[in-house]
């Protein structure tokens, strides 16, 4: 397998990971939204409440953030990481 | 004198325009303070920012494709996630979304989760290879990974399609947010509106628009967060009110309870002014069902990889590592708006139904209601009415009625805080509007100049004649936009989400197959996109005149239902046909690694 095909399979490993996660996030927890808010969550609010307002929101900025500099490990893994002169 | 230095001093640039602003609203509530009168206020800050971003508009004007097309591909990180993110935020975002949250609850909160998610989308699947792609639009891509004139052109249809019902609605929210500032009517107001965003695009197109999206994004996180944070000071319900409303979300609960959702009769409902509705749904209960949720948020999360006018916004950066950061970057500046509008709806509906506050108005007698100034004010602009429908003398939660943007527009004069920040407020709004206006006029024209004009009629035309079609269609397509926004078809809200569905019918799946299936083919692209944008249309307008819809998918939902058949279509038809040819399945290769030159750059 050439260096390039090794990339690619590592890159769509974490693509499979990100999108796994984000599924949990946006949908994954909604299936439950009912049983969910009778709980109190962080601050005192219900928790599906939470989430909707806060909660899915800020887990989607850390995951992309997390998904930026993952992929910059594996591309710099691999030697495609861009140059800065490029 | 933008280039280079202008790069290098942007925080200190942005610093001194942010101290700037603060300064102007100091300067107008002293102006308050002697005795200006409120629309003095009101011009003053419609008039005052809109003139900024002309300025800043007229020192980006450019002659050279690479800065109009893509502002030379030299926007910071952290810039372009603040220019992304007024993009985004559109008058509806600012103005109408803590009011569909105010008055639907968890069923609508799925807006805010589908509008946050997509950048997931956007992140992981497609904005980093279409910057290493180095196109100028979003044709550019399917054009030249597919190959041919009529996937070029196809996309450009789809692109069209949905962007142009998306500006409509920002159109008339700048029109409706001039006429009311300014006083003038909204045929005219429209006009106006026009007028100003033409002006942060025309002569430096994405250079210009960039930096004033930057300009308005400041100025519309500003209006947003600081009436939240000062309403919930002045309450008491907690100096940071993000953590701090749980107390408050409760209370609502406990009167919404008290109160009961009493239903109306159809006769009474048919006195209350077109547009404004009634408290009838729970707060914070969750009142939907799993897959009315899902749906909707799924449909504006794939919705959102789609829209042309952000991704392109991603082609500025000055690398592929640059786009992916620049993603998070752009969701945490949205996270920073939508994140509040849920706390400006908790604050806004305690402070009007709570009997214990002064401000609450339920339970008061309806006579005494009517004396308010405020009332009177916002019941002449048709956004609040109350009525006695039981006849008892007090205002009871039912016969209480507001228009959706009142809870943005009306809640700081409501809460008792001075006139500036309703200026504020009203400035806030017409940016957001603008920016977003700005961003698909310019993605539409774009599109039309160098995927059509360009492209295909004319490959050999010179870079000065490019420009020039470039902006004469920026003004034909402004103007087509006021001219239908004028005559008031839709409402803000269903027209932007129409505008995602229409998006990802047609251009979700030919755009990530492109990156992530090598197989993919022109024939199965444009099976994709026509057929997906035909059968979501189909259902849009089977839905729209009395058809009963399946798997509930609704109106608002049907790019799932489009977006289902563009994947099928695409895929059977690029497996009947033949595969790309070994220098398409090379490009791809060379799209999914960083390093090296952009593939149009190579060409």
């Amino acid at each position: 397998m050439s260096n390039q095909e090794k990339h690619w399979e590592k890159s769509r490993g974490l693509l499979f990971i990100t999108l796994a996660i984000w599924f949990v996030f946006s949908i994954g927890i909604f299936l439950f939204g009912a049983e969910m808010n009778e709980v109190t969550g962080p601050f005192g609010y219900p928790w599906t409440y939470w989430f909707t307002c806060q909660g899915s929101l800020g887990a989607f900025v850390i995951l992309i953030f997390w998904f930026a500099n993952r992929q910059e490990k594996i591309d710099e893994e691999f030697g495609f990481s861009e140059r800065e002169d490029e | 004198m933008i280039k280079g230095k202008f790069i290098d001093n942007l925080p200190k640039v942005y610093g001194i325009y942010t101290g700037g602003f603060l300064a102007f609203i100091i300067i107008m509530a002293i102006g308050e303070q002697m005795g200006m009168t409120k629309y003095a206020i009101g011009v003053c800050f419609v008039a005052f920012t809109i003139f900024i971003y002309a300025l800043i508009g007229w020192l980006s004007r450019t002659a050279q494709a690479d800065a109009y097309y893509v502002a030379g591909r030299q926007v910071p990180t952290v810039f372009n996630g603040m220019a992304t993110a007024a993009d985004w935020m559109s008058g509806a975002s600012f103005v109408a979304m803590a009011g569909g949250i105010y008055f639907k609850g968890y069923g609508y909160m799925a807006l805010l989760v589908g509008w946050t998610g997509g950048y997931v989308l956007v992140a992981s699947l497609l904005a980093p290879y279409l910057r290493k792609f180095g196109c100028y639009t979003v044709p550019d891509f399917i054009g030249t990974r597919y190959g041919g004139n009529l996937a070029r052109f196809s996309a450009v249809v789809v692109l069209t399609v949905a962007s142009f019902t998306y500006v409509t609605a920002q159109i008339n929210a700048t029109g409706t947010i001039a006429s009311v500032a300014l006083n003038i009517d909204f045929q005219y107001a429209v006009y106006i509106g026009l007028i100003s965003i033409l002006l942060c695009s025309m002569l430096g197109g994405m250079r210009g628009v960039t930096w004033t999206q930057v300009a308005q994004y400041i100025v519309l996180i500003v209006a947003y967060l600081l009436p939240v944070f000062w309403i919930s000071n002045k309450m008491g319900a907690g100096f940071f009110p993000h953590f701090m409303l749980a107390d408050e979300v409760a209370r609502i609960g406990e009167l919404e309870q008290q109160f009961g959702f009493v239903k109306n009769s159809a006769a009474d409902l048919a006195t209350v002014p077109k547009g404004l509705a009634g408290i009838t749904k729970a707060h914070s209960a969750v009142n939907a069902t799993p897959w009315a949720f899902i749906s909707l948020a799924l449909a504006m999360m794939m919705g959102t990889a789609s829209l042309p006018h952000v991704m392109m916004r991603y082609f500025t950066t000055p690398s592929v590592k640059a786009a992916r950061k620049s993603v998070g970057w752009s969701l945490f500046f949205i996270f920073l708006l939508y994140s509040s509008a849920p706390m400006l709806a908790t604050l806004s509906k305690l402070s009007l139904i709570d009997p214990n506050l002064s401000t609450g108005i339920i339970g008061r007698s309806i006579a005494d209601v009517q004396s308010i100034d405020w009332y009177q004010n916002w019941n002449e602009a048709n956004l609040m009415f109350v009525s006695d429908f039981n006849g008892n003398g007090t205002l009871e939660l039912n016969e209480f009625f507001m228009g959706g943007k009142a809870v943005v527009l009306a809640t700081p004069e409501i809460a008792g805080l001075p006139y500036v920040i309703s200026g504020l407020v009203a400035a806030g709004g017409m940016a957001a509007a603008m920016s977003t206006a700005d961003g698909l006029i310019l993605a539409i024209a774009n599109a039309i100049s160098h995927d059509v004009y360009y492209k295909i009629i004319d490959p050999k035309a010179e870079t000065a004649k490019r420009l020039v079609v470039a902006r004469v269609l920026l003004v034909v397509i402004g103007f087509a936009g006021a001219t239908i926004a004028a005559m008031e078809i839709q409402g803000i809200l269903g027209s932007v989400i129409w505008a995602f569905d229409f998006a990802m019918s047609g251009l979700f799946f030919p755009l990530v197959l492109g990156v992530w299936w090598k197989r993919a083919n022109r024939q199965g692209a444009i099976a994709g996109m026509l057929g997906g944008l035909a059968a979501g249309t189909w259902y849009l307008v089977w839905v729209r005149t009395g058809g009963s819809g399946f798997l509930g998918i609704t109106q608002l939902t049907f790019g799932i239902f489009g977006s289902a058949v563009s994947l099928v279509a695409m895929v059977v038809v690029s497996l009947m046909t033949q595969e790309p040819d070994k220098a398409t399945q090379k490009m791809v290769d060379e799209v999914r690694v960083p390093s090296g030159r952009t593939i149009l750059g190579k060409q």
